[in-house]
């Protein structure tokens, strides 16, 4: 029952975010609704009983990207006139809406297989497990850390300003 | 009435048609960004469900969702800092004016 009202809470406010990041006419107030969303759907991680992916979904979105993105909105702020729509409103909002009716059709005309068991409680000592070992995901991990590390000197090499 | 694997695909759906429209349709380059994140992040939610309803004893969808954050933590690094560059170079984020490549 609780986790019931959790979850169509979490549902409502992350919806509701994500309405006022496309329509806020703000972009400040479009990066709030940005952090809100993130933090709801961190919600959702703990109603899936996720717990480690919720704590991540608050250091990395919430912590790290939003700080990032509202780094970018201040920077680029004295030419800002609101974030305007482009004249693809009509097009992209048929598009939109046809892909949502086909989601949920496929959604819920699919016969689920769900599980009987009920999910690990506290999942980070499996994910560890999971992520580290030999027979597990130890290849990607490294592949991921090269791809950090590329994106890292990227980010600064185009950012930086070019000595005169 | 119970909380089922549909309600979180549905409204992962929701979120991801919400981003897309807004990728679509926004003309300032950091919000087009920030709508890219509403879409990750819906996959995300898609993914943790699957996992804990269909695979609940393995997280191989919790681990999926791990490696969807640092490539969208890699993504919004590189992508603000092109956004920086060429706010420095043009004065201007409207990606109606950036069409310095167009043919």
């Amino acid at each position: 029952m609780g986790l019931t009202v959790a979850f169509w809470i979490m549902a409502v406010v992350i919806i509701a975010a994500a309405l006022a990041v496309v329509f806020l006419r703000n972009v400040f107030r479009a990066a709030l609704a940005l952090v809100l969303c993130f933090i709801a759907v961190a919600g959702i991680y703990l109603t899936l009983s996720a717990d480690f992916l919720a704590a991540v979904q608050i250091l990395v979105y919430v912590g790290a990207i939003s700080v990032l993105i509202i780094l970018a909105v201040m920077m680029t702020r004295e030419v800002q006139q609101g974030s305007p729509h482009n004249k693809l409103e009509i097009p992209a909002c048929i598009v939109a809406a046809v892909l949502l009716g086909l989601l949920i059709y496929s959604v819920t005309a699919t016969p689920w297989r769900i599980a009987a068991e009920s999910p690990l409680s506290p999942t980070t000592i499996p994910l560890a497990a999971k992520l580290f070992s030999e027979h597990g995901f130890i290849l990607p991990v490294e592949i991921a850390a090269t791809l950090l590390l590329a994106a890292i000197l990227g980010a600064i090499v185009i950012a930086r300003e070019k000595e005169k | 009435m119970t909380i089922g694997l549909e309600h979180y695909l549905i409204l992962s759906a929701v979120l991801f048609c919400i981003g897309l429209f807004g990728a679509l349709t926004k003309r300032n380059a950091v919000i087009i960004l920030m709508c890219i994140e509403l879409m990750l992040n819906a996959v995300n939610i898609s993914l943790v469900a699957f996992s804990s309803y269909i695979v609940p004893l393995l997280l191989t969808g919790q681990v999926f969702a791990i490696f969807v954050m640092v490539v969208a933590a890699a993504e919004v690094a590189v992508g603000l800092a092109i956004v920086l560059a060429i706010f420095r170079g043009l004065a201007d984020i409207d990606t109606n004016n950036i069409n310095l490549m167009k043919w």
